[in-house]
């Protein structure tokens, strides 16, 4: 249990695309951090050597300054930033045909959700979406500051009074998922919760013509 | 005269009033320094138990130990205490104690302004802890995000205690910064230049300068926050134009660079300490100066990041990202500068070099962590969790607590002037330092799993337990360690070994002083040649005791000199004013203003006010003469002028970063509205502003006859003809604009009604305030003049009145232009 990465609200246990590409990202820069990590504490450890002193330092502010200092951290930055902001990119919402249209309204402690495709209907605690179809959440908030977060879909997005914001979520198989409102928001805050059902293309066409509960 | 002889005269002369009243009247740096560093100390003890408090409630699930309304003044109050009231105090301390010792001078450059901030930070800190004592805190988190903080989520108090409170407090930094930077850039040894100040000057210089362009966002949030509480004005309401969003902006504007604000001081510590430890000098001085400056631009690009989730657009994300990311290469170059001075020289385990091995494990890694939340889509994820709480305290507690430790080590024998004695500070490092990896990185972990950020209690369900209770298991072992280092601090202070002079062998000039320091630090001045004086010459100390250098005769008053800023030529030469109860009196009416404000009574504000303005007019009287001081002569064939005679004395650079704090202050203002005009919902207002082109015009015309008032009044004194016509002139055109800018303020549509009618009352308020304090200044330099207090040589009072109003000028005619085009294009 200690070192699992499972669980209902886990950002490394998911299960939809947008949760999968940040886990694969958090995993390489974990690992990447790791051996950056350890490079520093090795040549901390070697000063401790016994050896003659250095006398140039010129010579030594060139190796330690301009080259590990600028020129090593450069590289590597620039590496994690296109690779950030490739994700990024895929994880934007955009037009696609069959993409579902959902509205998070967030207020203390609540949400509410009303769908495009079935006008009139609101759900509250519950946002019911079709399996492996992209969904469009267009979020925003009636009182304070709010946030719309199911770890295993995708990550966070705030409910903002006066603004709406567009996040995409896609669950990839039927199923149950937890979701939390994650901005602090006073004194209801820890039981802000609400869940995400993932339906197959039957159980979304008896949610959109009314028979699910 | 015999070098004990020369102690006990400047003993007496320096000497603060005996005993424990003295605190209450000094003006010493060397006390007040001690005074900062035992009070934050003293609110990191406190902050700390209730970290102990968190983690106790967090260890266990279903956790009955807190409700989350207590718990969320717990918590909320950890932050601001540590962020507010432990960690830029200990900054200030530390600087007011050492940079005066480490530039070879006597004082700071505005001695009774160091006791005024100690005590607004006191007094502040007091209304803080009070507020929690009687469980009504603040309770929104440190960072405050209305509308949860608006009058209707948080109708209470305590939200006022915050906002109010933590100003008070900053005024403080405000005025330590202003300190720091005058003191730096002027207030050096002869032969000192840039070039040869130790480091860790160039970074408080740094810090400071950071302070005045940092903290006046979050000050103007603060007021236009309590202004929306207090009185309904909109600024952060969606449905009157206003946006919360504009909040999180001023307060991460802040916020982002405030990380650095504490960081860069303790890595000030590190690149002193850590070349001692061994035995070697600092690689690459100009290189770590260059990246300190360099972080200090960059870190005010970067404050968007901490708001990855708020919907900015894909553009400026990325912007954002690239810029938080990138501030990893200054950090870099100090990091690899530092491991480079460990492989030059021969490292020492010693106490304080333990914490900096401390302080590099722990801050490397958050700074890595660092870097993953600056990319934007692990943000979306970590953003809010406890993560993030994990990462900031890898970079604070990493940054901030071990170096400072490392720093408390190396210069207690300074403090006291007694040696170590008992070991227990090896014992005390390695439970801290376990204590607090076990801690956080549990943190790191079960924030992947999900845990947010400031819930009170979870479920067993969710699988955090085991985790979190090896988490608070780790904390109590931390605070262990942390009551050790109280329990040795204090036994050191008990026990009667006394330190060798220089324990360290160390090259910089605080420790060319016996120890503790004398209230003057140097019988004499020295004249500095290298960027480590005490090394080139290891009888320094003993010459400058016997008087060797500069302003080496005690002649019965506080004397100092000031240097040129970049050369460091001795430029002129100094009298300090002597102890005196006006900063604690001042601080304490200041509190009043405040505390009328906080309970809502009113009627009280102009009474303190009015109590303020008597007390600064009196703060400025007092230095005056009424007869010319003849040019000084400092020893060694060197005759410098008075400060009262030259045309830029301390008062000018003291106004010129004042200035800086407010013109970034006004900017942020300006900001704001543009913000709100162009982003904010509830947009075009109801009604516009009813321009008039008199009141433009008067307003413009009045500001500029003012500024051109007293140029002439300036120059007619140097020709010793009589200024007061101009000065007349002067007065009636900042007259002139305070009575534009008090039209605006009458002829504004309801305030309450939109957030545009409100920001323009608040400009106008802006320039009223600065117009009436522009007329008070005209005024008493007529009292000054009309009295004998100044002359053709005493003119530095006209310079210092001139930069105010010409600041008036740019201000009141930038506020009349704004209001009244938006009442014409509209
Ligand atoms: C003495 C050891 C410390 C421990 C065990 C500790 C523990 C904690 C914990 C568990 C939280 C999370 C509260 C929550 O999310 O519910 C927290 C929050 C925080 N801590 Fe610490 N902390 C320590 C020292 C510090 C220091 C030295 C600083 C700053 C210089 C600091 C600054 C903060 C801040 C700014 C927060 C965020 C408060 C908020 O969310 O409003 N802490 N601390
Ligand atoms: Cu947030
Ligand atoms: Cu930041």
């Amino acid at each position: 249990m200690l070192v699992g990465c499972d669980g209902a609200l886990s950002i490394v246990d998911p299960a939809g695309p947008a949760a999968r590409s940040i886990a694969l990202l958090w995993w390489v820069m974990l690992v990447g951090g790791v051996l950056i990590f350890g490079l520093v504490m090795v040549l901390i450890a070697l000063s401790f050597r016994k050896r003659a002193a250095c006398e140039d330092d010129a010579g030594s502010a060139r190796l330690w300054i301009v080259k590990l200092g600028i020129a090593f951290p450069v590289t590597v930055l620039l590496a994690l930033l296109a690779y950030g902001l490739v994700i990024g990119e895929q994880l934007l919402p955009r037009e696609s045909g069959e993409t579902v249209i959902v509205r998070a309204e967030a207020r203390q402690w609540a949400w509410n959700f009303s769908y495009d495709d079935l006008p009139g209907r609101t759900t509250q605690d519950v946002l019911h979406i079709p399996a492996g179809r992209p969904v469009d959440i267009s979020i925003t908030s009636t009182d304070v500051i709010h946030s719309f977060w199911v770890p295993r879909l995708a990550g966070k997005l705030d409910a903002i009074p006066g603004h709406v914001n567009t996040l995409r979520i896609e669950a990839d198989r039927p199923g149950t998922y937890q979701g939390l409102s994650a901005e602090f928001s006073g004194s209801g805050y820890d039981r802000f919760t609400f869940q995400v059902i993932a339906h197959d293309e039957t159980g979304w066409q008896a949610f959109l013509t009314g028979e699910t509960e | 005269m015999k070098a004990l002889e020369r102690h006990r005269e400047f003993s007496r002369i320096w000497a603060s009033a005996p005993g424990f009243k003295g605190l209450f009247s000094t003006v010493n740096h060397t006390d007040l320094g001690r005074m900062f560093l035992v009070t934050a100390f003293f609110f990191f003890i406190v902050g700390g138990i209730l970290a102990m408090l968190i983690r106790a409630q967090l260890a266990t699930p279903h956790s009955a130990f807190a409700e989350p309304d207590l718990y969320n003044q717990i918590f909320t109050m950890h932050g601001t205490i540590m962020m507010f009231l432990f960690a830029i105090p200990t900054f200030e301390g530390l600087a007011v104690y050492l940079l005066p010792k480490l530039l070879g001078t006597r004082d700071l450059a505005f001695p009774r302004l160091t006791a005024y901030g100690y005590w607004c930070y006191v007094f502040g800190g007091g209304m803080l802890l009070f507020s929690m004592l009687f469980g009504i805190a603040p309770d929104s988190g440190w960072f405050m995000y209305p509308p949860l903080t608006g009058a209707i989520s948080s109708p209470g108090i305590n939200t006022d205690f915050w906002l109010i409170g933590i100003t008070f407090v900053e005024i403080s930094a405000i005025a330590a910064a202003v300190e720091i930077t005058v003191s730096i850039l002027k207030f050096r040894a002869p032969g000192m230049s840039l070039a040869r100040m130790p480091i860790f000057a160039w970074y408080a210089l740094v810090t400071a300068l950071m302070i005045l362009t940092g903290f006046p966002p979050l000050i103007l949030g603060s007021i236009l926050l309590e202004v929306e509480r207090a009185f309904g004005l909109p600024f952060f309401q969606a449905e009157f134009g206003g946006d919360s969003l504009l909040w999180q902006h001023l307060f991460w504007l802040f916020g982002h660079p405030e990380v650095y604000i504490i960081f860069l001081p303790a890595a000030g510590v590190i690149s002193t300490v850590l070349p001692v430890m061994c035995r070697t000098t600092l690689l690459g001085y100009g290189w770590i100066v260059a990246a300190a400056v360099a972080l200090a631009f960059l870190s005010f690009g970067l404050w968007v990041h901490h708001m990855f989730t708020t919907g900015i657009p894909h553009m400026g994300l990325a912007f954002f990202s690239a810029a938080s990311t990138l501030v990893a290469v200054p950090t870099g170059v100090q990091i690899f500068a530092w491991i480079g001075t460990m492989w030059k020289g021969r490292p020492d385990l010693r106490l304080p070099m333990l914490h900096i091995l401390g302080f590099f494990v722990t801050f490397v890694i958050g700074g890595l962590t660092g870097v993953m939340v600056a990319v934007v889509p692990f943000d979306w994820q970590a953003h809010d969790t406890a993560f993030v709480t994990a990462h900031l305290h890898y970079v604070l507690f990493g940054g901030f607590v071990f170096p400072i430790l490392a720093g408390l080590y190396y210069w207690l024998p300074h403090f006291t002037g007694r040696q170590r004695f008992f070991y227990l500070g090896e014992a005390a490092f390695a439970l801290i330092f376990t204590g607090f990896h076990v801690t956080f990185l549990a943190m790191h972990w079960v924030g992947l799993l999900g845990q947010r950020r400031r819930i009170s209690t979870y479920m067993p369900e969710d699988g955090w337990t085991t985790i979190n209770l090896i988490s608070s298991i780790g904390g109590f072992i931390l605070a262990i360690g942390i009551a050790m280092v109280l329990i040795e601090v204090i036994l050191h202070m008990l026990t009667s070994r006394r330190s060798p002079r220089n324990p360290w062998s160390a090259g910089t000039l605080e420790w060319a002083m016996i120890i503790p320091p004398a209230p003057y630090n140097f019988a004499s001045l020295p004249h500095v040649t290298s960027r480590e004086p005490f090394t080139d010459d290891p009888e320094l100390a003993v010459r400058l005791a016997s008087g060797e250098g500069y302003l080496g005769r005690p002649n019965d008053l506080r004397e100092t000199l000031t240097v040129e800023i970049t050369s460091g030529k001795p430029d002129y030469h100094v009298i300090y004013p002597t102890n005196t109860h006006l900063p604690i009196i001042m601080a304490a009416v200041t509190g009043t203003f405040f505390l009328s404000l906080l309970l809502k009574a009113y009627w009280c504000i102009p009474i303190a006010v009015i109590g303020v303005a008597a007390l600064a007019w009196r703060w400025v009287w007092v230095l005056g003469r009424k007869q010319d001081l003849p040019v000084q002569d400092i020893g060694h064939g060197i005759e410098l002028p008075n400060a009262s005679t030259v045309e830029h004395s301390p008062g000018w650079w003291g106004s010129l970063f004042l200035l800086v704090a407010n013109a970034t202050f006004f900017g942020s203002l300006l900001f704001g509205f543009a913000f709100l005009w162009t982003v904010a919902p509830g947009w075009p207002p109801p009604a516009w502003f009813d321009a008039s082109a008199v009141e433009l015009a008067l307003g413009t015309t009045g500001a500029m006859v003012g500024a051109a008032a007293i140029r002439r009044a300036r120059r007619a004194n140097a020709l010793r003809q009589p200024p007061l016509a101009w000065l007349g002139l002067c007065f009636a055109g900042t007259l002139t604009v305070a009575i534009a800018a008090a039209a605006i303020t009458l002829r504004v549509p309801a305030p309450v009604e939109h957030a545009y009618a409100a920001t323009l009352l608040v400009l106008g308020s802006y320039a009223l305030f600065h117009a009436s304090l522009g007329m008070l200044m005209v005024a008493f330099l007529v009292s000054r003049t009309a009295l004998g207090f100044t002359s053709a040589a005493r003119k530095t009072e006209f310079p210092v009145v001139q930069l105010w109003i010409d600041y008036l000028g740019v201000i009141a005619i930038l506020v009349f232009l704004v209001v009244h085009l938006t009442g014409w294009l509209s």
